[in-house]
């Protein structure tokens, strides 16, 4: 996020993109319903009638996947009512005049066709976002799980640009960080191309100081995405996998590829809390400590990084992931000797400027937001305020991309994937929470009613739902929560399990798979 | 019973809570009054945050796979193994035969020190975790 949490309820016009927050960020949801009541404007983007959606003054009920035009058509209203910010294009942008030109191409009657909005409602939304003097724009996966997924950021970020709406307090743009320590593995640079600190691995400069750090020889090109090492299937150049606290065997789409591949390693070594699915397959699984059994930080996805303190021993003979991983490097010949978490973070100072001033002793009690360069800096509460990381914010026209893989006579309708409030991702931790079971015991898919009577389907029945893929039995929710056409359903169930039926296809950029848009039909089942 | 302050492990909202600990367990988890995030309110999955620790299923002991089916073993034995194997592939592969997946679960110095272990041991840059999931 460019802004902090509470920064939200001070905005004036809060535009969401793809994301459920009342379920997935309760306490974003709780901001932006407390600024709704202090009279701001909210605008949904959404295919789905999400929660928040039904408090929304305008909610664009958009086709999965069309994003871009939606957005583009939103800026050509802003260019045609004269509400740009000339003043913030002039001064802290460039490349204006290509997304100009394409703004002034565009078929207006084209976009009403593929969004599925009207233009009266792109309209309200355009002028609304656009006229107050704090809008802010949060989104989250429903726009990054795409093919386009970088060019619907792109378009976001176009949008903000044009009317000024980033540089300010309550006013940015807010990518919503799912996990608790997402944003904090980014930055520790758990990603196959940058270092701690997003510090290119290409970058001789940078590798020759963790080189001189690290006392070692360092590779110097970017490794392989998550999705690129577990859908290589038989052609895996990947022999070997140290899996770390995750359960590609169900988050991941195209499960059929993953087992593929998993079933192709020589070794994998998983280090886990449970038996997940994928420590079920493994060569070694570690037993490691829980949150509750370790010290060390998380970071939000306000760039707060926050202490993360021991209340108990580890269960067992349980080891925190930090004595795992340093008691195998010993064994590989490289020592890690560290006496603490602490100390493990003097080093991030040490190499990392984004977390230069991070130490613990000044963590508490609420932590510091990166940027924070030095020991005296406070931390950063909002990004951007007088130019962007790489100076110039530059405008990127982007254009309509249609999803990977359409829908058709056999295959009618969208599947769209996502989280439900009582679980959480693949279950590993909230479905050994007995609350959570009695609140959320399965997985539903959810189907407009008209849908339902067309194939003479009742509440509660079970039903094949299957993509060329593969298939799965679900129970099935009546509900005007997806339009006609559509189907969702949560991927936390390993009983039905919905990343069978996903596709491969991903952002050739983000490499983030599309999660959203899948083609897929349902069947009664034989009784 | 003693609360001790951190923060909650479901989403990136990052509450902040007390965890109540009470004879060598955690028996319940509430809100920081004061929390910035927080400011006395959780969820329902932060009320619930610790209900998971001591489930009976929780993995107690290394595990290596020994005629097909994975066997309780020893830490010392399973580091080696794991060692062992790993050696044999870096040499082989020259590093771009691993593949690391850290956690977005994990903590910041975790996720630091596999990406170390990645790049500086295992001498590969294969290393990613479920950021885009």
């Amino acid at each position: 996020m460019t802004n902090s949490i509470n920064e939200i309820e001070h905005s004036q016009v809060i535009l969401v993109s793809g994301s459920n927050t009342v379920k997935t960020h309760p306490q974003v949801a709780r901001r932006i319903f407390d600024a709704v009541d202090s009279g701001a404007s909210l605008i949904v983007i959404d295919p789905r009638r999400s929660p928040l959606a039904r408090h929304a003054d305008v909610h664009l009920s958009i086709r999965s996947g069309s994003d871009i035009p939606l957005l583009n058509g939103m800026m050509r209203v802003i260019l045609d009512e004269n509400l740009a910010d000339d003043a913030f294009v002039e001064m802290r942008t460039e490349n204006y005049h290509a997304l100009r030109d394409m703004l002034y191409r565009l078929d207006m009657d084209e976009i009403v066709a593929l969004t599925g909005v009207s233009l009266d409602k792109i309209s309200r939304a355009a002028k609304l976002y656009a006229r107050a003097q704090n809008s802010v724009v949060c989104y989250c996966l429903g726009i990054t799980q795409h093919i386009c997924g970088t060019d619907n950021v792109q378009a976001i970020a176009n949008l903000a640009m044009l009317t000024g709406n980033v540089e300010k307090e309550n006013t940015g743009v807010d990518p919503l960080r799912g996990q608790n320590n997402v944003q904090g593995a980014c930055d520790m640079g758990a990603l196959p191309g940058v270092f701690p600190g997003y510090q290119s691995v290409a970058d001789p400069e940078v590798r020759h100081r963790f080189e001189r750090a690290w006392q070692v020889s360092l590779p110097k090109t970017a490794g392989l995405t998550v999705t690129e090492m577990t859908h290589a299937a038989s052609d895996n150049p990947i022999k070997g996998m140290f899996v770390m606290g995750e359960n590609p065997m169900l988050s991941d789409p195209a499960l059929g590829l993953v087992r593929e591949s998993f079933a192709n390693l020589e070794f994998l070594a998983v280090a886990d809390i449970f038996l997940s699915e994928t420590a079920a397959v493994a060569d070694v699984v570690f037993p490691a400590a829980t949150f509750a059994e370790k010290e060390g930080t998380f970071t939000n996805t306000e760039r707060r990084v926050q202490l993360v303190r021991q209340a108990i021993a580890p269960v067992g003979e349980s080891r925190s992931d930090l004595d795992i991983i340093t008691a195998l490097s010993e064994k590989l010949g490289y020592p890690m000797p560290y006496a603490s978490a602490a100390e493990v973070m003097e080093e991030i100072a040490l190499l990392t400027p984004i977390y230069a001033g991070i130490f613990y002793d000044r963590l508490a009690p609420w932590g510091l937001q990166w940027p924070c360069f030095d020991r005296e800096h406070g931390g950063t509460p909002f990004l951007h305020k007088y130019n962007f990381a790489r100076g110039k914010g530059r405008f990127v026209p982007t254009s309509h991309k249609p999803p990977s893989e359409p829908t058709d006579a056999e295959y009618p309708f969208v599947l769209i994937t996502g989280r439900s409030y009582h679980q959480y991702h693949t279950g590993t931790m909230s479905r050994k929470t007995p609350v959570f079971n009695r609140e959320c015991p399965e997985g539903l898919l959810e189907i407009h009613p008209l849908d339902a009577k067309t194939y003479n389907i009742r509440a509660r029945e079970m039903v094949r739902l299957s993509s060329r893929r593969g298939s799965i039995k679900v129970k099935v929710t009546l509900t005007k929560t997806v339009n006609p056409g559509s189907l969702f359903t949560t991927f936390h169930f390993a009983e039905a399990a919905v990343n069978e039926l996903t596709v491969a296809a991903r952002d050739p950029q983000a490499k983030c798979p599309e999660l959203k848009v899948c083609a897929a039909k349902i069947e009664k089942l034989e009784t | 019973m003693r609360n001790i302050l951190t923060t909650c492990v479901y989403c990136g909202c990052g509450c902040g809570l007390y965890l109540h600990e009470e004879n060598g367990r955690v028996v319940g988890a509430s809100p920081s009054k004061n929390h910035p995030v927080s400011r006395s309110n959780l969820c329902v999955k932060g009320w619930h945050a610790h209900e998971f620790i001591h489930d009976s299923s929780r993995l107690t002991q290394p595990l290596i796979r020994k005629n097909g089916v994975l066997t309780s073993s020893g830490w010392d034995e399973a580091l080696t193994y794991t060692a062992k194997a790993f050696r044999k592939i870096i040499d082989k592969t020259e590093g771009t035969g691993i593949g690391v997946l850290a956690s977005a679960k994990c903590t910041n110095e975790e996720n630091y020190l596999i990406q170390k272990l990645a790049r500086a041991v295992f001498k590969t840059n294969n290393v990613d975790h479920c950021a885009r999931l």
